[in-house]
């Protein structure tokens, strides 16, 4: 089983109030991927990164956790817009 | 929402709800704002929780706080790919009447201790995020603005109990990024199990608890530990490491988490277990010397989010209630006094903070984060080499014990060399003095 089946099949244990259509991360396309954001593909907890044919590194952040991992890792390259969900949406923990 | 409050607090965690709880208490007019859908539901800890930084706000809070297990025995664990070597501390004196140490889970202790801040009187507000603080002409912070329509709020003073991420505090220029060094990622999973097995796996009664604190292989050389510990009806695992070492590594922690739940030492404690939830939290790891700035005109800063945490003793939310809970009553002193909460007054709070133990502590090893981050082999060399020295002494196989002492001891020199266990020597005995 790949690894990201195998996150997803953790996250799939989890709440979740998904924010439609306003995602809390965000890539600047127009720069060229850095080492950084391609590090978030292996080291996102929730396996929201991924780096697409092109050498792209896409996110999905429907499973994100809030964590702020690959914010303060991309912090110096400005590729990522970062904020916290809407007050209320995102992860809900049940245990925490 | 145009009402004056005496006192904002942003967030529903450790230090927000100690200092909530205080302020409402002492009778002033508090607002309070978390941004998950009820107190708690954004918020991972382990958790241990220490009685003592409870009692001192709530004395009576073992009646009816949600807890799940005291603890009565520690066991710490250095582990290579097969086995462990470690020691367990187990004391009949920790079933006192008031013990000291318990396991929590967050969202149900978040939740309660909420409660208690609201019953005296704080107005707390879910679901709504603070996105930056306001200023006067003069440049004091005099509310906060929060993503709800007409969401501007005002107080005298504003405390930032925001956690690790400490969003308000960067976004409003007092404070600077947490950098991938100072920072660990952890990963934990909720593995549920009937309390008679628990009871039977770990050998202890009806709320009594086992905490493991794990070093070794298990972090793939990088700095970080494992962690399992007993809940009620449930077992709380995981793993966390230095995100600078994450990227260098590339390991994602949810493999790393894999690896620690399938090691033979603790594969047999899980088995069977219904796992419910995955979380991810990252904790602040810089010490002492990571501490910014704490007050400021109409501003405080606690918790996590003001880099109050003890990584050698795994200690964070008492630091987070005690500093909580030292603000307040900074605030709660000036107020009494009629004074006004301008820098050089809540200087207080920087001041009560060096006579409690959570600059003091932070101080001691305050080169600690620094010299394990930089020297590995602590976490990851000894701790191997230790395990392989069990073994070779406790396998008896007809070669004879001296031996085996000189292949031990030339097993450590060959890791390290004779300088380098002598400088590993000083390192570890500068950083803990
Ligand atoms: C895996 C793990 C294990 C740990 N184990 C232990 C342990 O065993 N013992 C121990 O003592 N410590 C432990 N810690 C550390 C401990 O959890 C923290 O030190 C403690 O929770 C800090 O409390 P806090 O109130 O500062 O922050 P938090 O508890 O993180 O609370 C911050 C609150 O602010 C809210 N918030 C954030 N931003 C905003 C915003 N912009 N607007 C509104 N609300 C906002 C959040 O939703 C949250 O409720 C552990 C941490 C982790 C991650
Ligand atoms: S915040 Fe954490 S979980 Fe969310 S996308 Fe970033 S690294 Fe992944």
């Amino acid at each position: 089983m790949a690894m990201s089946d195998k996150i997803e099949e953790k996250l799939y244990q989890n709440r979740y109030r998904v924010d439609e259509g306003c995602p809390h991360v965000r890539i600047d396309a127009s720069k060229v991927p850095s080492e950084q954001l391609k590090a978030m593909v292996d080291i996102c907890p929730a396996g929201c990164y991924v780096e697409g044919e092109n050498g792209k590194v896409e996110v999905v952040p429907d499973g994100c956790m809030e964590c702020g991992t690959c914010r303060i890792v991309c912090q110096e390259t400005g590729e990522l817009e970062w904020a916290y969900p809407r007050g209320g949406y995102g992860i809900l923990f049940k245990f925490g | 929402m145009a009402e004056h409050f005496d006192v904002i607090i942003v967030g529903a965690g450790m230090a927000g709800n100690a200092a909530s709880y205080t302020l409402a208490k002492a009778g002033l007019n508090v607002l309070q704002i978390e941004r998950g859908e009820y107190p708690g539901s954004k918020n991972v800890q382990g958790a241990i929780l220490y009685a003592n930084a409870v009692e001192q706000i709530i004395p009576g809070f073992r009646d009816d706080a949600p807890l799940e297990r005291h603890v009565i025995e520690q066991r710490m664990w250095m582990l290579d790919d097969r086995s462990y070597v470690g020691s367990h501390f187990r004391s009949e004196n920790f079933n006192e009447e008031k013990p000291n140490r318990y396991t929590i889970i967050r969202a149900q202790f978040d939740k309660w201790f909420n409660r208690q801040a609201r019953d005296a009187g704080a107005m707390v507000i879910c679901e709504t995020t603070v996105l930056d603080l306001i200023r006067n002409d003069a440049g004091k912070v005099v509310g906060v603005r929060c993503d709800r329509e007409g969401g501007e709020v005002y107080a005298e003073v504003v405390i930032l109990c925001d956690g690790v991420n400490a969003l308000v505090g960067q976004r409003s220029g007092i404070r600077s990024e947490i950098s991938p060094e100072h920072a660990a990622l952890a990963v934990k999973e909720m593995h549920f199990l009937p309390r008679e097995v628990i009871n039977e796996r770990f050998n202890v009664r009806d709320d009594e608890g086992v905490v493991i604190e794990a070093l070794g292989t298990v972090t793939s050389g990088m700095l970080g530990t494992g962690f399992l510990y007993t809940n009620g009806e449930s077992i709380s695992l995981g793993i966390g490491c230095i995100v600078s070492d994450f990227v260098e590594t590339k390991i994602g922690p949810a493999k790393l988490l894999e690896r620690f739940k399938a090691h033979p030492s603790i594969a047999p404690l899980i088995r069977g277990s219904e796992v419910k939830e995955y979380a991810a939290h990252l904790i602040p790891e810089g010490g002492y010397n990571a501490v910014p700035q704490l007050y400021g005109a109409g501003w405080l800063i606690c918790g996590d989010a003001a880099h109050f945490l003890n990584a050698a003793h795994r200690e964070g939310s008492n630091l987070a209630l005690t500093s909580g809970r030292l603000a307040a009553e900074t605030i709660i002193a000036l107020k009494s006094e009629g004074k006004a909460m301008t820098e050089a007054n809540l200087a207080l709070y920087r001041q009560k903070l060096e006579e409690s133990f959570v600059l003091k502590d932070l101080k001691k090893y305050k080169d600690l984060p620094h010299t394990l981050w930089r020297n590995k082999q602590f976490v990851t060399t000894y701790p191997e080499l230790m395990a392989k020295a069990a073994e070779n002494f406790f396998r008896v196989d007809g070669v004879d014990k001296l031996t085996k002492e000189k292949d031990i001891v030339r097993s450590f020199r060959k890791a390290r060399g004779v300088l380098g266990l002598v400088g590993d020597a000083v390192k570890v005995a500068r950083a803990w003095r």
